[in-house]
């Protein structure tokens, strides 16, 4: 089996490979080094609780990054991601197990083009993050 | 209840923030593909998706921020252009497209959507990011 998924192969309703997902505080405080997003919610719990928030919360933008890697694990290396839209509707803690999917909801073959359907489930089977992403991939032919 | 949305917050929509410029660092490029948890081989040749976001957003000041300091990020859209890569020199941009005053499950809130243009040194287009930001009072 290839690595890369190819426009002929890839049926209407094909759902894209899982990617699941631990993120951990340590992951938080790398984040927010790396991204320059130094909210305080997303690393100080006594200042997250003060927001009214349960504890330090994911960034939403992490959750974005890790969406992103749905798409282009499974467009593989001559595929390209066009867009990338992520809505997040319910907050996520570190220590959850969350499962990254997605499922093509339309195909355009002479653009080469997919649309797909995304979302995050947290452990507890929510869907707190929702969105939809466009790749080009490449024709067999 | 009381709007928080000001008529100098108001008059701020649809105003560029002041444009700036960021080198695309190896070393960034890889920190963030650590970050993330994303072990693609393509990094750091190119950058991931969302890396460049943590490049910089020139946003806008929002005036009298302080009725609404509570932020939280509603999502983000993105579209792609040429990728962004080591080396790059972004030029990025961000405007508040729009802010509108909500009833929220926990009183008034304003949301916020930005818009930030990424441009390279070629003066070709690598991203744009719509960003949506829900402002809350204090609590």
């Amino acid at each position: 089996m290839s690595d890369q998924t190819s426009i002929d192969d890839m049926a209407v309703g094909a759902e894209i490979p899982t990617l699941t997902k631990r993120p951990t505080t340590r992951q938080l405080a790398m984040y927010a080094g790396a991204s320059g997003d130094f909210y305080e919610i997303h690393y100080d719990k006594d200042f997250a609780n003060a927001q009214g928030l349960p504890g330090v919360i994911l960034h939403g933008a992490l959750k974005s990054a890790f969406l992103g890697q749905l798409m282009t694990d499974w467009a593989g290396p001559e595929g390209r991601l066009l867009s990338l839209s992520v809505r997040y509707r319910e907050m996520d803690v570190p220590g959850d197990t969350l499962a990254c999917r997605g499922v093509v909801k339309e195909k355009d073959e002479a653009a080469g083009t997919a649309r797909c359907e995304i979302w995050i489930e947290n452990g507890a089977g929510v869907r707190t993050t929702t969105g939809e992403a466009v790749v080009a991939l490449p024709s067999r032919s | 209840m009381a709007s928080i949305l000001t008529p100098a917050m108001e008059a701020a929509v649809g105003k560029d923030g002041e444009p700036q410029s960021a080198l695309v660092e190896r070393g960034a490029v890889e920190r963030f593909a650590a970050a993330i948890g994303d072990a693609n081989p393509a990094y750091p040749d190119v950058a991931p998706p969302t890396f460049l976001r943590s490049v910089g957003r020139a946003i806008p000041p929002l005036p009298d921020a302080e009725t609404a300091p509570r932020a939280l990020d509603g999502g983000s859209e993105w579209t792609y252009g040429e990728p962004a890569r080591p080396g790059d020199v972004i030029t990025f941009v961000t405007q508040m497209e729009s802010l509108v005053e909500r009833e929220g499950r926990m009183g008034p809130m304003l949301i916020a959507t930005y818009l930030t243009r990424y441009t390279n040194q070629r003066g070709e287009l690598a991203a744009t990011q719509r960003n949506t930001v829900i402002r809350m009072p204090a609590l």
